[in-house]
């Protein structure tokens, strides 16, 4: 087998390892469905009313921001299964066998993806029940939409694997997803528009990745006008990966068990 | 010398150090080829170090390592292809079955799908875990688990196995099995580094054993040869009434190699087994009318060795060292 070959099939093996444990594991279910539906219903109905968004329905403006959030999300069962097999030593016996160095990881972000492909379902479902709609969007742009929040939700599965990598459990690594990053989807646009925030927060959202992925977003879906060109939004998640896929690979080569 | 293409594992002056913390101090080993090398020390001794850095996991700060023939840092990619890791970890995917573990672990290897398929079916037939085969890893209990971790080990035939504490942790009866598990494949002529901190497994399983603490090797040879270095057999004598101690020393001085002593109701005398050398003590002991307890020769055990050589319990902490060891490791 060629070096390539491979390398693709043992990511395969370990993709499916890992899509192999969601049902049997019914709280990472929850985590890929449930929750999203929550939050949608939370804010819509919660928080919507009180929310000024001029010129669009709130439950329009809120779910390309809260589909940005809850994709972005999606790698967190990486941070918390890389943590629980390097405790477990399974990353010994991998980093012991005959296989690709970046399987591990590649099998952990690209089943994520699969699953962020469910969570993008289940959303859409609420979000048309609660009567979220495309406003002037063709195939081409509800797609573009599609794959920048699959992308993003990419770039996070590789923040997370370092973050996994980093943690001695999968609680620290619970507590550094929710204390590190979960603040950051607040301090954007996700939720609400920039400009209603005081100066200092305003300027910080106004440069937080999920800003311009946001509204990229919702400049495709709704017809907004972006307030920074998409093709930032783009530039900004290639960067992601690019700065976290070799930081995790490196991490995974040396990191131990205990 | 013909040493070194005899020998599957070669280990010379290996260092490691973590941050001020001096897990391995200069080691040397070497494990023959299809024989088992016990790795024998307590806790933090540097026995798990050691294996990190014969599967590749950890990279040595001095000193080398050849298995097989292979650099463990300039040829570890080769090398993997040619070890098998278990131990105290039990490192399965406790969400797979106990077949879609081993069938993972053999397509990383690079079997195809059929050859991984036949090879999982095969192991968990010889130990003994067919019944679970189709169940999730994490309703296995401990003894299971270390089974079906051993078995992932073996799914290639690895011409060497690592065995970190393969028992560390399991009840006594899970362990026996374990034991006779781990004859029955040693004696396949794969070549064993086994680490343990328990006497009696190193004794069992082991063909030749290297004592490890603080990250120094202090001692190597066979279980017997171990049992020589703090002296041969001895007469274990429990007396009825310790006031008859002195008596029962002098009984006994003349059939005994050395003096015997008396240590808590116990008189020690160092003897040669011959035959009727019990008779003999007891009807000296009778003469001087000593009242017997017990009595009993005694070889040493790798406990007695580990006493002599550390002046602590294998498995005790360093803080309970006994005197008893200094006056060994001066005999």
């Amino acid at each position: 087998m060629s070096t390539f070959a491979m390398s693709v099939s043992d990511t395969m093996v370990l993709a499916k390892r890992n899509l192999a444990r969601i049902p049997r594991q019914p709280d990472l279910l929850i985590a890929y469905t449930i929750q999203p539906v929550m939050f949608v219903l939370l804010f819509v109905f919660v928080f919507g009313g009180a929310i000024n968004t001029p010129g669009y329905d709130y439950v329009d403006f809120l779910m390309p921001g809260i589909i940005v959030q809850s994709i972005a999300f999606g790698g967190f069962v990486t941070a918390l299964g890389l943590a629980e097999d390097v405790k477990k030593g399974l990353i010994d016996r991998f980093r012991s066998l005959p296989m690709s160095r970046g399987a591990v990881l590649l099998g952990r972000t690209i089943s994520d993806v699969a699953l962020n492909c469910l969570s993008l379902v289940v959303l859409f479902a609420v979000g048309f029940a609660c009567g979220f709609g495309f406003i002037d969007a063709n195939v081409s742009e509800i797609l573009a939409g599609l794959v920048l929040c699959l992308l993003l939700g990419y770039a996070f599965s590789w923040i997370f694997a370092l973050i996994g990598l980093y943690s001695s459990s999968p609680e620290t690594a619970n507590a550094i997803g929710f204390t590190a990053i979960f603040p950051l989807t607040f301090a954007s646009s996700i939720f609400v528009p920039v400009e209603s925030m005081p100066d200092g927060l305003r300027q910080v959202a106004e440069i937080n990745p999920f800003t311009t992925v946001s509204d990229a977003v919702r400049s495709f879906w709704i017809d907004t006008p972006a307030n920074t060109d998409r093709w930032v939004a783009f530039i900004e998640v290639f960067a992601l990966i690019a700065i976290f896929a070799p930081l995790a690979v490196a991490r995974y080569r040396t990191v131990a068990a205990k | 010398m013909g040493r070194e293409t005899d020998d599957a594992i070669v280990v010379e002056g290996l260092k490691k150090s973590y941050g001020s913390v001096q897990a391995l101090c200069g080691v040397d080993f070497a494990a023959r080829t299809g024989t088992v090398l016990g790795l024998l020390g307590p806790n933090g001794a540097g026995k798990t170090t050691a294996v990190r850095i014969l599967s590749t996991l950890l990279k040595p700060d001095g000193g080398s390592a050849r298995v097989v023939g292979l650099d463990v840092v300039d040829d570890a990619a080769a090398l993997r292809a040619k070890i098998g890791l278990a131990g105290q970890y039990a490192a399965v995917d406790e969400n797979l079955t106990g077949f879609e573990n081993l069938e993972m672990v053999g397509r990383l290897y690079h079997l195809n799908r059929k050859e991984a398929r036949e090879r999982a079916d095969e192991l968990l037939e010889r130990f003994d875990l067919v019944e679970a085969a189709k169940r999730p890893a994490k309703t296995y209990s401990g003894g299971m688990r270390r089974r079906l971790d051993l078995a992932a080990a073996l799914v290639f035939r690895p011409p060497v196995l690592y065995l970190d504490e393969p028992t560390t942790g399991l009840d006594p009866v899970s362990r026996l099995s374990m034991w006779e598990m781990l004859e029955a494949r040693t004696a396949a002529g794969t070549t064993v580094l086994l680490t343990t901190q328990y006497l009696d497994e190193a004794d069992r399983l082991a063909d030749r054993i290297v004592v490890i603490d603080h990250g120094i090797v202090i001692a190597e040879g066979t279980s017997d040869e171990l049992k020589d270095q703090v002296g041969g057999e001895r007469l274990d004598v429990r007396l009825e009434d310790d006031a008859d101690a002195e008596r029962a020393v002098a009984a006994l001085a003349e059939i005994a190699e050395s003096r015997p002593s008396f240590d808590d109701g116990v008189v020690h005398a160092p003897i040669r087994r011959r035959s009727g050398i019990i008779a003999e003590a007891v009807r000296r002991l009778d003469d001087a009318n000593v009242g017997i307890d017990d009595i009993a020769v005694r070889r040493p055990t790798l406990d007695d060795v580990f006493i002599a050589l550390t002046g602590h319990k294998a498995e005790a902490e360093p803080a309970e060292a006994e005197p008893a060891g200094e006056e060994a490791r001066a005999a």
